[in-house]
């Protein structure tokens, strides 16, 4: 059954769908039934330009584990990026 | 029983209709041909979406004899693949119980308003449609039969309660209009067999014509075949329950 559970962040990103990036504005994270993942329900990240319609979204299904893994991983290669002094913030990557 | 030297034929297409508070939204309806009168049939797709099993769900229930109408319960939420508007729902928390409520009620009215419908009408939901044909029949006198496939959160706890989903279904259990049968795998875990279980012991309570069943072996939406869940021969026996049900309370 739907969960319902669902928490969006506010995101500055492209993403790659087909041959194309596209903007997206919105990550809408849940753990709810999956699309492409062989389980019932999965941790699902659906990167989304809401202003542009359904069909703007690239998204990721994961297992619980994989999630737990992907979360460190970021957070450790942010840590790394930091700690060399080369985290740049959105407005230095937009001119960049 | 079809017989193989019986002509069969049917109509199946894409329609509008109106839905709750008036609005147009479109609709997926099947119909056998002929004079009929005919059963109706109102499909209530699940989470995911008003996605291709549900399409071919209409056309099994038409198949079967039964004036069959599935609301798109997304219209209103934009247009693209199933997929992609069902994860636009999914982001937002699904849609609001009222709305759900007005838009099957709309799909029962143009079915009553068909010259070739007997006077009946069921409600088959899985998933959330489960959980919203249950309301539905609870919260209107117009269901002459509900079928409801794993409906989780019929069960709710209070924290559980949104602006979109604001009473426990369960909590209307007294007032459920008509006779139900649940189907449920064992290994679901929304709903869990506990809430199953809790499910049923308030419709027995309220002395409601009920027949439950449960499949060991199964989880979660088992009649999809579409889906790894989907579980071969409880789902034909499931199906083979469902018809029974409907031909017994609807035909």
């Amino acid at each position: 059954m739907c969960t319902s559970i669902t928490h969006q962040a506010k995101i500055y990103g492209r993403g790659k769908q087909g041959e194309q990036w596209i903007e997206l504005k919105e990550a809408n994270v849940s753990y709810d039934h999956p699309y492409g993942m062989p389980l019932e329900h999965a941790l699902n990240i659906d990167f989304v330009d809401e202003s542009k319609g359904p069909g703007a979204r690239v998204a990721v299904e994961l297992s619980v584990d994989a999630a737990r893994q992907l979360i460190k991983t970021i957070e450790a290669v942010l840590a790394q990026a930091e700690h060399q002094g080369v985290l740049e913030d959105k407005h230095q990557a937009a001119v960049g | 029983m079809y017989q193989t030297n019986q002509y069969e034929g049917m109509i199946a297409e894409t329609v509008t209709m109106q839905g709750h508070k008036g609005e147009t939204i479109n609709a997926y309806m099947a119909r056998p041909l002929g004079a009929g009168p005919f059963p109706g049939m109102v499909l209530i797709h699940h989470a995911p979406g008003w996605d291709e099993w549900y399409r071919e769900c209409t056309r099994r229930f038409a198949h079967h004899g039964y004036v069959t109408i599935s609301p798109n319960l997304y219209f209103r939420d934009g247009h693209g693949t199933a997929e992609d508007v069902g994860a636009k729902v999914r982001a937002a928390g699904g849609i609001p119980d009222e709305q759900v409520i007005g838009d099957l009620e709309g799909a029962n009215k143009l079915l009553r308003s068909l010259a070739y419908l007997n006077g009946k009408v069921g409600v088959f939901g899985t998933c959330s449609g489960g959980r919203h044909g249950f309301l539905t029949a609870c919260r209107t006198k117009s269901v002459d039969a509900l079928v409801e496939c794993w409906g989780g959160g019929v069960v709710m706890k209070a924290e559980e309660l949104t602006p979109k989903k604001p009473v426990a279904p369960i909590d209307y259990t007294k007032d459920l209009s008509c006779p139900m049968i649940g189907i449920f795998g064992n290994d679901d875990k929304s709903p869990s067999p506990e809430q199953v279980n809790q499910h049923e012991a308030e419709l027995k309570k309220q002395g409601k014509n009920i027949e439950f069943h449960r499949y060991d072996g199964a989880g979660h939406g088992f009649f999809y075949y579409d889906r790894p869940a989907y579980r071969q021969e409880q789902a034909v026996d499931g199906w083979k329950k469902v018809l029974a049900f409907c031909e017994k309370n609807l035909k």
